[in-house]
């Protein structure tokens, strides 16, 4: 998939930037006009495709100037091509309006490829910035060449090397230049990396790539795709996750329905895809007609008849229970405050089920062609999937491509690509192509949903009323444990092992005398349903506890809860950050909540049942600090306790802001997510599934209930965080927060019922 | 067989007159900018026009259309269509994009009818719309960048 601004492709010749093994290659390809990405790499590895040698090309120039940034990440809506493409380009020196990109597909030498945890400019921005910064290095030494000057009397900038009156274009230097070379690692680390002061295009604005076609319905979602021969098809899914096995289908109302092909029951040697069975057709509406004739019988798996209840209770057991769980935070002596505590305080905050609900069902276009399996769907996570993928299909990963398209909303559902088995091992059965597309109620019963979770707060006090402790424990259904459990870290006392992502925002940022924390895994979850990562994972619902809490603390105090936070972030001890990712520490987290004080006129005079409430986040991570403070401005009617989010003030410090539109966006996304995720998603089991499959019932937030939004970035030259995520953490416990200050109700579940 | 107009040229198709619109046109006449999202006509991401008035396309027939004129996103080129997609460009409204289509087609038809909506009647008129990237603050801006552009 490409952004391409169709430069024409002039000259064999392509100068080509990519990394082998440990370090960075220039070279020249001779590359053939209109020949893949694939034979270029090919090209680029001398004709040596082995499996050791896999270079990835980052970025390529032809002979006419024109660059070409491959994007190993999925566009699910951050434009993420634009904000990686910016980097390179402007440490590249080159003009914007030669840069093109290319989502590309799967080959190992693009190395891992994930998409998630509002990573990728923070993962890829040392390695992109330097990969630039060797390409303008080599064109720069080989146009002083050209032009008889020395390299120390040139400068780089608009695609052209100049040296006083005289200058050359990065085309003429491709098509004429010596411009192989490699860097070793240490090469690269020294190359000079361009001041801040010094970008063009990094934090400054730009039109991003994708937003034309988007504007004009001409971008390629994976639902999209077709190829000739295609059959249709849809699942048949069983009662439960896992477990379920197919007694007897009857097909017979079905076989009159024209267009009706067959059905194909799935056995899936990785053991992801359990009790389905897949509905073949001519067309979709078919397929969905007959899927709705057949009648499946199933023997359900042990967990038909769990409820959100049962899954609930059985966290509030695990939280309570001091012996449960993994040590992720042990500071000070938690035990000790507790004995000697002249009082406490306790809580249990709770988040019901929520779906990711991609407005793109979940679909797949497989087709086995010359030995291999190509799988055409967006997806999030391919690294992931193709080892599942290989094991479902008995064949080498190698062997498994996937193709990249548009996202149609990604939000953590696309991580995982379970959907591509079925549809591969029904197209393999059938030796044609098939196109397989989830039906939306399908879609959410088998989401990979947030779990329900379950966190126990207990802070203890001293004589004069000091805090001296918190014990947190929070309990879910883990998705690294299922999905992906190499992952897993151990726990800080060396016992037990545990989900990351499923309590980070437990080791936030404040200054505590002893704190600790337990990460607890509810197995009734785990075993009722697969469950996934949903944008701002595990902090999405963490911090729902953890600010809420804090303002609960900050009342007991008799403290504003602005001035309660300030002094618990102190910046000191280990929260006085390291570098490069959180330089500052907890003082920059001060700083954006400092920010959103005065901006929000926090502390004025308001309406009657109208309240301010605050929050604060670090991000997805403690190594990865993304500082967000947050005031809601909410009305509570007095006599329907309806919930009116009348504004939301942010003050974000991501680090360095690489492209600043699309930051925004971002921002006012993941915020209105977070509103969203506060008031009106959430669904509950019954029976073993999601009760609410579609928007008759599923509500997400609409038009009219979007609250006005003031969001605020710092200045920042620091190394850039994530920021897809984080704006949406301080939301709901902020809005809760609000509620308490209009209404005098503690809210304690997502969503909020008062 | 059902004859309908689209986007101005007249088409044709055998499916049954039960077949939902929306795969008609996405699957046999190929033109995927209209979506599918939810199939009971809750999102709007498979919004088209009948005759200038949107209609769900999950959720209707084909027989419907027989005889009638179908618009959608790709054929979509009145003054305030063509005004809505410049402004979607210049307001950077989209964000994963599926919804869009049905935004753009949805927002047609309040400029084509009342050239200067109120920032009220901009809601009524759109809230139906799912964007499921909450992309609705740019919607807004678009829409009334678009009404003042007309």
């Amino acid at each position: 998939m490409s952004v391409a601004k169709n430069l024409p492709n002039l000259s064999r010749r392509t100068f080509l930037v990519g990394t082998m093994n440990t370090g960075l290659v220039m070279t020249l390809g001779t590359v053939l006009p209109g020949c893949s990405q694939e034979q270029a790499a090919l090209e680029f590895s001398g004709g040596d495709a082995s499996a050791t040698f896999s270079p990835a090309v980052w970025f390529e120039i032809d002979g006419a100037g024109a660059v070409l940034v491959n994007i190993a990440k999925a566009e699910m809506g951050q434009h993420v091509g634009t904000a990686l493409a910016r980097v390179v380009a402007d440490e590249l020196g080159a003009a914007w309006d030669a840069i093109s990109i290319k989502h590309v597909d799967t080959d190992p030498k693009w190395g891992y490829m994930v998409t998630g945890g509002s990573w990728s400019v923070h993962t890829t921005w040392v390695q992109l910035c330097q990969a630039g910064a060797a390409g303008r290095t080599v064109l720069r030494d080989a146009g002083a060449s050209l032009l008889g000057v020395t390299p120390e009397d040139c400068t780089v900038a608009d695609s052209t090397v100049s040296a006083g009156d005289q200058s050359i274009t990065f085309a003429e230097i491709v098509r004429n230049g010596d411009v192989s070379r490699s860097f070793t690692d240490e090469e690269l680390a020294a190359l000079p990396i361009k001041p801040a002061s010094e970008r063009r295009f990094i934090g400054k604005d730009t039109a991003a790539l994708d937003i034309p076609e988007k504007s004009r319905g001409a971008a390629v979602y994976g639902l999209d795709v077709e190829l000739p021969g295609m059959v249709y098809a849809t699942p048949l899914i069983p009662p439960t996750r896992y477990g379920s096995r197919i007694i007897d289908i009857d097909d017979t109302a079905a076989r009159d329905i024209p267009g009706y092909l067959k059905t194909v029951v799935i056995t899936d040697p990785s053991d992801t895809i359990q009790g389905w069975a897949v509905v073949v057709g001519e067309s979709f509406p078919a397929v969905m007609n007959a899927a709705a004739a057949i009648e499946v019988d199933w023997e359900a798996g042990e967990t038909a008849g769990v409820s959100e209840a049962d899954i609930l209770a059985e966290g509030a057991r695990l939280a309570a229970d001091g012996s449960t769980g993994v040590l992720v935070v042990d500071d000070g002596d938690v035990a000790r405050a507790r004995a000697q505590a002249a009082s406490t305080h306790n809580a249990t905050y709770r988040t019901a089920t929520a779906l990711h609900f991609t407005l793109e069902p979940q679909n797949a276009l497989v087709e086995f062609k010359d030995g291999k399996c190509h799988i055409h769907a967006g997806n999030q996570w391919q690294s992931l999937i193709l080892p599942y993928l290989a094991k479902a299909l008995e064949m080498p990963e190698t062997d498994v491509i996937l193709h990249q398209y548009y996202l149609g909303g990604g939000f953590g559902r696309r991580l995982f690509g379970d959907q591509m088995i079925p549809a591969a091992l029904a197209a393999r059965e059938l030796g044609q192509p098939v196109k397989l597309v989830f039906q939306r109620p399908d879609d959410s019963r088998f989401d990979c949903v947030r779990s329900a979770s379950v966190q126990q707060f207990d802070a203890s006090f001293d004589a004069d009323g000091a805090l001296t402790g918190i014990e947190h424990a929070a309990a879910a259904g883990w998705p690294t444990l299922s999905m992906a459990p190499g992952f897993l870290a151990p726990g800080v006392d060396g016992n037990g092992k545990f989900d990351t992502f499923s309590i980070s925002g437990g080791d936030h940022w404040y200054t505590l005398r002893a704190h600790r924390v337990r990460a607890i895994n509810n197995p009734l979850a785990q075993k009722t349903f697969l469950p996934g990562w949903l944008r701002a994972v595990g902090p999405g619902w963490v911090g729902w506890g953890v600010e809420s809490f804090m303002d609960e603390l900050a009342e007991r105090a008799g403290e504003d809860p602005i001035a309660f936070r300030l002094a618990r972030l102190d910046a000191a001890g280990k929260n006085a950050g390291t570098s490069p990712n959180s330089v500052g520490g907890a003082s920059r987290l001060a700083k954006v909540l400092e920010d959103v004080r005065e901006r929000s006129g926090w502390g004025r005079e308001l309406p009657d049942n109208e309240g301010l409430g605050v929050a604060v986040c670090h991000g997805q991570e403690r190594n990865m600090p993304t500082w967000v403070a947050c005031v809601a401005h909410v009305a509570v009617d007095p006599d329907s306790k309806e919930v009116t989010v009348k504004k939301l003030w942010q003050s974000i410090d991501c680090g360095t802001v690489v492209h600043p539109d699309g930051a925004l966006a971002q921002a006012e996304g993941a915020a209105l997510w977070g509103v969203s995720l506060a008031l009106h998603e959430g669904t509950a089991f019954v029976d073993g599934q999601v009760r609410d499959r579609n928007l008759d019932s599923y509500t997400p937030l609409r038009m009219a209930d979007a609250p006005e939004l003031d969001i605020r970035f710092m200045e920042s030259t620091e190394t850039p965080t994530g920021l897809g995520e984080p704006p949406l953490i301080p939301v709901p416990p902020a809005i809760g927060n609000a509620i308490y200050a209009a209404a005098g109700v503690r809210a304690r579940d997502l969503p909020i019922r008062i | 067989m059902t004859e309908f107009t689209l986007n101005g040229k007249a088409v044709q198709t055998e499916s049954p007159d039960d077949t939902p619109l929306l795969w008609v046109i996405r699957d046999e006449l190929k033109l995927k900018g209209t979506k599918f999202g939810c199939g009971i006509a809750q999102c709007g991401a498979c919004t088209v026009h009948l005759e200038g008035t949107p209609i769900r396309s999950c959720s209707v027939p084909v027989s419907v259309a027989a005889g009638r004129a179908i618009t959608t996103i790709e054929g979509l080129d009145s003054p305030p269509g063509k005004a809505l997609k410049l402004a979607w460009v210049n307001g950077q409204v989209p964000q994963c994009g599926y919804c869009q289509s049905g935004q753009i087609m949805q927002a047609e038809n309040l400029l084509a009818n009342n050239p200067n909506p109120t920032d009220d009647e901009i809601t009524t008129h759109m809230t139906g719309n799912l964007c499921r990237c909450m992309a609705y603050t740019r919607i807004k801006k678009a829409i009334r960048a678009a009404s003042e552009e007309m």
